[in-house]
């Protein structure tokens, strides 16, 4: 019996939430009493896993894996948990991994609970705390299946360093022609550029901005800061800005370090969506928007004379502490 | 091609949350319940397959009695059928063993459903629903084109989008984008009337036991009150980012 985690990676470099799962797993295993083993896929590095307290990387390198599929990944997966005897399954919560795991959990008939946000609360019941109804509320979930598999939230555990001495096997799964029903015909993605999903801040433009082609501001306090662009729900539908930005309960959920709301006056949906990030500053004309009661910095002005002013003062920050 | 759409019964975006029963139940006490907005945006997408090629859209919830008003909607937004499976949907893989009984009996060509619900948010139902059929399975889709037996879905990734192909039968987690805001239909009287009419079949429940139970709710610790900052003293605001919240 052992614990295994699935280390996502991207062109051949772990994602940032490998090592928080990778983190997740061996806090997990510790409380069972076993080892946590990463599963990679076409990762290079895998070594590394070992300052986060993996002490076995089962490391698949196969072309046919170039391109995410969520039906091979989690036939991958699924083995790699049968070869390991695993009964724990540790999961991130991107895109890609949120689609694979039903496609898992229902191959394994496991428990999946997703969204969790910290170690388990008991292992007998096996008991965690995850995030319900949109962020509004949270639940503690025991799962009773023989196998569980728990997705973390974005950084909600953090990473923790914990240096093992790692085995690095080479695995070999068996891909079948039937995982390829669906195939991917072209990824528009943006590169370079942080994402909604793994950004450290985030940099959010409402209504009160009035219009598109006001826009360029929010970007450039984003470059400034190395954050990714996001906007509320009412800017998306007006088609200001693309839907992939839009965050909030029918969008998607932030869990940034930073979030800076500007001329967002923080309808109950939205503050929802991101009350997950840790520090909120808000930049509102109106004193009463809601969003100051959810904020931990506010400031009471207009952003075209205050978020031209902080990108300036933010520059010069960045020049001396560079 | 024979659609079904499956429902979540939520409660609406703008509810307060609160538990009761020494907080080990949603309390529904003065809530309002609508269509899970992810089921919505399908369901409207439903709607411009079955006008403009023709399909038969039949919706399904797992849920009890109280639950009919919202389907009750969505027969008068268009849906031509509706089947209630009688049962408290306790977790996700009970959900969907539940809706593999309704797609197997009814013979459905394309599932589309909500990437998650906004209550308990366990993304889950479609692709296990998919994967306990042997169907085909795409989530996050924001844009969805069917012809023939071939479909053409883009899905929202972290930081874009893929284009992919697959055939039927196929199932959809569905979200915003799969039509706009503005497609969504407010149901008009002739169709209220409509839907009287309509079949609402009532099912029991396939036996099936839990892997999941969420036995305690708590709500998020009140937030401090907010430090605000002159908009005369933008260093301020940095400086409080840097040396106190340490974020950047």
């Amino acid at each position: 019996m052992s614990v295994l985690v699935y280390t996502e990676s991207e062109n051949g470099k772990f994602k940032k939430n490998a090592h928080e799962v990778a983190s997740y797993a061996y806090e997990v295993a510790k409380q069972l009493g076993t080892t946590a083993i990463a599963l990679s896929i076409n990762a290079t590095d895998v070594e590394g896993l070992g300052e986060f307290g993996i002490s076995k990387v089962l490391n698949v390198s196969n072309d046919c894996l170039k391109t995410f599929n969520a039906k091979a990944f989690a036939n991958v997966i699924g083995q790699a948990a049968e070869t390991e005897s695993a009964k724990v399954i540790i999961l991130s919560s991107s895109a890609d991994t949120k689609f694979l795991a039903p496609i898992l959990t229902a191959q394994l008939k496991a428990g999946y609970v997703p969204n969790v946000v910290s170690a388990p609360e008991s292992t007998s019941p096996f008991k965690v705390k995850r995030t319900v109804f949109s962020n509004k509320g949270f639940a503690s979930t025991e799962i009773s299946s023989e196998i569980k598999i728990i997705g973390v939230s974005n950084n909600a555990f953090g990473s923790a360093e914990n240096k093992t001495t790692v085995a690095v096997e080479s695995f070999d799964p068996n891909i079948g022609e039937d995982s390829f029903t669906t195939k991917s015909l072209e990824i528009d993605k943006v590169v370079g550029k942080a994402t909604i999903a793994d950004a450290d801040i985030v940099v959010s433009g409402g209504r009160g901005l009035k219009g598109p082609e006001n826009w360029g501001m929010i970007e450039e306090l984003a470059e400034v800061l190395g954050a990714a662009t996001a906007c509320s729900k009412p800017v998306s539908d007006l088609g200001w800005r693309p839907h992939g930005e839009h965050v909030g309960q029918t969008g998607k959920p932030v869990a940034s370090n930073l979030y800076i709301a500007i001329g967002i006056s923080g309808a109950i949906q939205h503050l929802a969506g991101v009350s997950s990030s840790k520090v909120k500053v808000v930049i509102n004309t109106d004193p009463e928007a809601p969003f100051f009661k959810a904020a931990d910095y506010g400031v009471v002005g207009d952003a075209f004379e205050v978020v031209p002013k902080l990108i300036e003062k933010l520059k010069e920050f960045k020049a001396q502490n560079a | 091609m024979k659609i079904l759409v499956c429902l979540s019964n939520v409660p609406d975006t703008t509810s307060k949350i609160n538990f009761t029963d020494g907080d080990t139940k949603f309390d529904t006490n003065g809530v309002q319940f609508v269509i899970n907005p992810n089921d919505e945006f399908g369901l409207t997408r439903a709607m411009w397959f079955k006008e403009k090629q023709g399909a038969t859209v039949h919706v399904a919830t797992v849920g009890e009695a109280s639950t009919e008003p919202t389907i009750r909607k969505a027969l008068a937004i268009g849906a031509d059928e509706a089947i209630r499976i009688n049962a408290v949907p306790s977790d996700g893989f009970f959900v969907a063993e539940q809706l593999a009984e309704i797609v197997k009996s009814g013979a459905y060509d394309l599932v589309i459903a909500g990437r998650e619900s906004i209550d308990y948010n366990g993304g889950m139902v479609p692709g296990i629903l998919a994967t306990l059929l042997g169907m085909n399975f795409v989530n996050t889709c924001i844009s969805l084109e069917i012809e023939g037996n071939n479909a053409t879905v883009t899905r929202e990734i972290d930081g874009g989008k893929e284009k992919l192909t697959t055939t039927l039968p196929l199932v959809i987690g569905g979200q915003k984008g799969l039509v706009a805001e503005s497609d969504l239909r407010i149901p008009n009287m002739r169709g209220i009337m409509m839907a009287r009419q309509k079949k609402l079949n009532v099912v029991e429940p396939v036996s099936s036991n839990n892997v999941t139970a969420d036995v305690k709710f708590e709500k998020p610790a009140p937030k401090g009150k907010v430090t605000l900052v002159d908009a005369e003293n933008i260093d301020e605001l940095i400086n409080l980012l840097h040396n106190e919240a340490k974020v950047i």
